[in-house]
């Protein structure tokens, strides 16, 4: 770990003012992530800007039936309350499929959506991996790659997006709020938040330097029943092989999103329009397009069928 | 005491404390947080600064130059020692490898320097500030390649007995499979760790280490002086599994670091290096070939393992149970052994069985659909009381028959469908699979010094180790039976090199011989006792703190009021082992869901019948035998070193890619041990338990996945990917 500056941040503003001007300064809020990667110097941050203790942590009503998670909302905390649980089954479900009951009292609502990928390659800073060093190669491409993603991936890296969580907020159509360094606020589409690596896969998202994640609001509650299903090789404390964020009407109408396939979490919105037509339909379009690996193609199949296993329980839950 | 005719009645045969089901001594300590660790001996050294290790980027090679000027320069910086200014070593007997490497380089993450400073942190800031510069060569990594060129090793030859390929040939009903299974590690929760201290050319290390005397022998081979200036000290450790059997690098480098900044200094290997920096079990090819009559007698068995090493290095004895197991008149055994470049491979938990008992026992389940026998009718078939390579000589004990049929009959084996794929509970396959047990009984000479002092404490001392498997509590038992004294009235101190050698702990050897080495002190003990209180000492009996001779009645205080009273030996064994086969046996029953649409798999019930002799404390044995079949569900379902096999490197080097089974993988377990005694094993006519629980049950799972979907994978792990292509219609 090499050596840092510290601060408290006194207010959001204040907070991305500081980092945009500051290089080298990272946010840290749960830091059950950064300071992991600190220790093994895969984050470098030569200033700490603690924000856990704005005032960002509350979930509250909004107008239009929807929620306003704030930043530093716990996982724990956002996967107990009353309304989540009500409303948002399924993103309950993807929190409580995650890491373990310690990771989610410190992780934060923010700091899960902008976690980072958990290639081994990445890991290993004597390898090559063009995500923590821009230029070096990707080792996985060609190396062990059996929890790699499939689609959404390039020549220059083929890293999954690890969360569970963002699987849900994808499949919900959560907003991301955001300050920027110049005081001024911004709404963006989960959609649009992560970005696919490209020649790039450094820049994981489309916040500007500084910018920093206030608040993530859902929509009003869709109903229907809501699953989330993740697969994986033990049965607790893995990341996905796939997981399927699902919520299905009466009508079989309804929605899903993937997880563990792709550099982030994975929609399609023709996707869901073949939902009344099954696992195998979905499925097609969702992975239209796909590059596995030999070693992750069976990736393409396991979505199929855990699609097929997600239906089958909303079908029978309805 | 020389043990070379089998025990008759002795002490230990009344069982008031020996046998029953006790609590850890050791338990509150650590319960507590009090038990000292090799890293926590803050006592020890207060003043001890901390290293660093920087390990290869390389699997093979030489390090052109190493810059090491901008870590000497880092804030708190003392030293950094690398092969350059470590002074001239050797190599430790049970090395491979050599700890400290440079130039040349042997393997990924050999270690090529020690960061010592003030901090921790400051260490491993000013660690990633070396620079290396490397000149890459060619390495093997791929043993299915270095397949055609491995040698049959001169430490293991073939063995044998009639003709097998005749036999063979010539048999009505065969099996020709190959199996595979992976390098695995040890993966134990604490790291390996040292502290180390000179005073003047004596050097004192604490450390977490499972064979005391080994590894203060290698230290000396290493350092290149003499034993007697080694001292190790080793009383708690978090685990070994065989990790800790030898010196590794943080031993070593934590005794060059404190010669060159003159302090004493403590290193752990940081848990990424871990993988590729110490040893791990290697992977196997395993080839069974069985040739059976009709009727399920088998005519001729072949076992062939290859598996690869480093240079210099060692095969894994897969095939070993495979020799002794069952019965056959044409039989065949065959090592072969590659070189790869990979990390060193060594002991982990039964190392020959583990990974040998993962191909035998499913090509036996093979077998069996083929024959359309029952798979525990075809085993107890199958059974034999002698060796079968050497039929003169027969079995200690061998109750294998009794475990199986035990095990059928207590987890309802009757009801498992003979055709796969036919039970189905909502969206879960169900199977049930079985597998023997086996795992060689060794036995090593072990010492021990015992003390009565004038408050009638007994201390017993010994450098025997508890690796977490309830060492200090068998030990205590022993004592207190022996010197008929209450459980509390026994200290136990283990683990330093001061104390009397040990079998220390490893291969199961330990439990039995450490306790025997016990039994011969306390049995020294107790003659001199008797003599102190003018008894005849060939008729004292010691019960309840009194001891009794003809119509005499003396305190066992008495005997220590003057001075206090001590006693050494050890156990050696003489040649029963040659005489007689000597094995612990059980049987494995496993109940596995299959998910329909996934291919996850989970366990659902899970039973082990063991017969291994005495069992010293049922409640640590079970501990033993429920921790060894988690490890084996591992084995068969996640554990997996993953190789790139163009770096050369285990790439999954932490405990987030190297996955080892969690509480929700772990259903119920139950354990059942007949109730035996082996009179030929030795004095407490016990056997070794902690790595019987491991052999086999790998393969009951395997079995009973294929008794789910019908699915027969023969490549562990075995993850839903090998599954899928070829699971049965969803249905339902």
């Amino acid at each position: 770990m090499r050596a840092f500056t510290y601060e408290r941040a006194s207010s959001p503003a204040q907070a991305a003012e500081k980092a945009a001007r500051t290089p080298g300064a990272r946010f840290i809020a749960g830091g059950t992530n950064l300071l992991d990667l600190m220790k093994l110097e895969i984050e470098t941050p030569t200033h700490l800007i603690d924000v856990n203790g704005l005032d960002l942590d509350r979930i509250e009503d909004v107008d239009d039936g929807g929620l306003r998670i704030g930043a530093l909302v716990r996982n724990t905390d956002l996967a107990a309350h009353p309304r989540v649980r009500r409303d948002y089954a399924v993103l309950v479900r993807a929190l409580l499929s995650g890491a373990s009951g310690q990771l989610r009292n410190r992780a934060t609502t923010a700091g899960n959506l902008l976690q980072r990928t958990r290639c081994p390659y990445f890991y290993d800073t004597a390898q090559p991996c063009n995500k923590r060093l821009p230029g070096s190669g990707c080792a996985a491409l060609q190396g062990v790659s059996r929890q790699h993603a499939v689609i959404g991936v390039g020549d220059a890296c083929i890293a999954t997006h690890p969360s569970d969580m963002a699987v849900a907020m994808r499949l919900l159509d959560a907003t991301v709020e955001t300050v920027r360094p110049d005081g001024t606020t911004r709404r963006i589409a989960i959609a649009d938040l992560h970005r696919l690596p490209g020649d790039r896969p450094q820049v994981e998202t489309v916040l500007a330097p500084g910018e920093l994640v206030t608040a993530v609001v859902l929509p009003a509650p869709l109903g229907g029943r809501h699953v989330y299903r993740k697969v994986r090789d033990r049965a607790s404390y893995a990341f996905a092989l796939v997981s399927v964020a699902a919520v299905v009407q009466r009508d079989g109408s309804g929605r899903v999103a993937l997880g563990g396939i792709a550099p982030k979490p994975w929609r399609v919105a023709a996707a869901d329009a073949e939902l009344p037509r099954g696992a195998g339909a979905v499925s097609e379009r969702l992975l239209a397009g796909a590059r596995p690996t030999a070693h992750n193609a069976f990736k393409l199949t396991l979505v199929e069928r855990t699609l097929g296993a997600v239906l089958a329980e909303a079908g029978a839950q309805a | 005491m020389k043990f070379d005719t089998p025990a008759t009645t002795n002490p230990i045969d009344r069982l008031t404390i020996v046998g029953k089901p006790t609590d850890r001594i050791d338990g509150p300590l650590k319960t507590t947080g009090r038990a000292p660790y090799a890293y926590e001996r803050h006592d020890v050294a207060p003043d001890a600064v901390y290293g660093y290790v920087v390990g290869a980027t390389i699997a093979k090679g030489r390090i052109r130059a190493i810059d090491t000027h901008a870590a000497r320069a880092a804030p708190g910086v003392l030293a950094v020692v690398t092969a350059d200014n470590a002074g001239r070593l050797g190599k430790g007997k049970h090395n491979t490898a050599r700890l400290l490497g440079g130039p040349q380089i042997e393997h990924y993450h050999q270690a090529i320097a020690l960061v010592v400073a003030e901090t921790f942190e400051q260490a491993r800031a000013a660690a990633a500030l070396v620079r290396v510069d490397y000149e890459r060569a060619h390495g093997r990594y791929d043993l299915a390649r270095g397949r055609d060129a491995a040698v049959e090793p001169k430490s293991d030859p073939d063995t044998g007995a009639g003709d097998f390929d005749a036999a063979y040939a010539a048999a009505a009903v065969r099996l020709d499979a190959t199996y595979t299974t992976p390098d695995q590690s040890h993966a134990m929760m604490e790291p390996h760790a040292s502290i180390a201290a000179w005073n003047g050319d004596r050097l004192t290390l604490w450390t977490s280490n499972q064979m005391i005397h080994w590894s203060k022998r290698d230290m000396a081979m290493t350092l290149g002086i003499a034993e007697d200036k080694v001292r190790l000290d080793s009383p708690y450790i978090g685990g070994g599994f065989g990790g800790k059997l030898f010196l590794r690098a943080d031993a070593l480098l934590a005794a060059l670091g404190a010669r060159a900044v003159r302090r004493p200094v403590k290193v752990a290997l940081q848990r990424p290096l871990i993988f590729n920096n110490t040893t791990h079990r290697p992977a196997t090819i395993q080839r069974l070939r069985i040739g059976c009559r009709q009727d399920g007698t088998i005519e001729a068995i072949a076992h062939e393992s290859w598996s690869g090493d480093l240079p210099g290095g060692s095969p894994e004895v897969a095939t070993q149970q495979s020799r002794w197991l069952y019965a056959g008149a044409h039989r065949k055994a065959a090592l072969r052994l590659a070189t790869l470049d990979l990390p060193e491979g060594n002991a982990m938990r039964a190392p020959g069985e583990a990974p040998g008992m993962l191909a035998l026992e499913v090509a036996m389940d093979e077998m069996a659909e083929k024959l359309g026998i029952d798979p525990v009718q075809f085993r107890v078939l199958n059974d034999t009381q002698v060796d079968p390579e050497q039929p003169e000589r027969p079995f200690s004990q061998r109750r294998l028959v009794e475990c199986l049929r035990t095990g059928a009959e207590r987890f309802g084996w009757q009801r498992r469908a003979a055709r796969p794929a036919q039970v189905r509970e909502g969206r879960w396959w169900i199977g049930l699979g079985m597998a023997a047990a086996y795992r060689n009984n060794l036995v090593m000479t072990s010492g021990a010094r015992v003390r009565l002092d004038r408050r009638g404490i007994v201390t017993v001392e010994t450098d025997m180790t508890d690796i977490g498997t309830g060492s200090y509590t068998i030990i205590a038992q022993t004592a207190a039976e022996m010197m008929g004294v209450p459980l509390d009235r026994v200290v136990v101190r283990l683990g330093d090199s001061n104390f009397p050698v040990s079998a220390g702990s490893g291969g199961q050897w330990g439990a039995n011989s450490a306790t025997a080495g016990v039994y011969a002190a306390c049995t020294k003990l107790r003659e001199a006792v008797a003599r102190r209180l003018d008894l005849d000492p060939t008729a004292a009996t010691f019960e309840d703190g009194i001891v009794r001779a003809g119509d005499r009645r003396i305190a066992l205080t008495e005997a220590a009021q003057d001075a206090e009273l001590a006693a050494e030996d050890h156990i050696e064994f003489g040649d029963l082992a040659e005489r007689y086969r000597q094995a612990t046996f059980g049987a494995h029953f496993v109940e596995v869901g299959v998910d329909a649409w996934t291919a996850e798999i989970r366990v659902r019930r899970m039973l082990a019948v063991c017969a291994a002799g005495r069992i010293l404390n049922p409640k640590s044995a079970r501990s033993q035998v429920i921790g060894a079949m988690t490890m084996g569900v591992g084995a068969a379902l996640m554990e997996e070193l993953a190789i790139d096999r163009r770096l050369g490197f285990f790439v999954n080097h932490d405990l987030a890619g190297y996955e080892v089974p969690v509480h929700a993988d772990i259903p119920h377990q139950e354990v059942v041990f007949l109730d035996e005694t082996d009179p030929i094993s030795s004095p407490m006519k016990a056997k070794g338990v902690g790595e019987l629980g491991i052999c086999g049950v790998g393969a009951a799972l395997a079995n009973a996945i294929h008794n789910a979907v019908g699915v027969r994978v023969r490549d562990y792990p075995i993850t839903l990917d090998k599954l899928i292509a070829q699971m049965p219609r969803i249905g339902k």
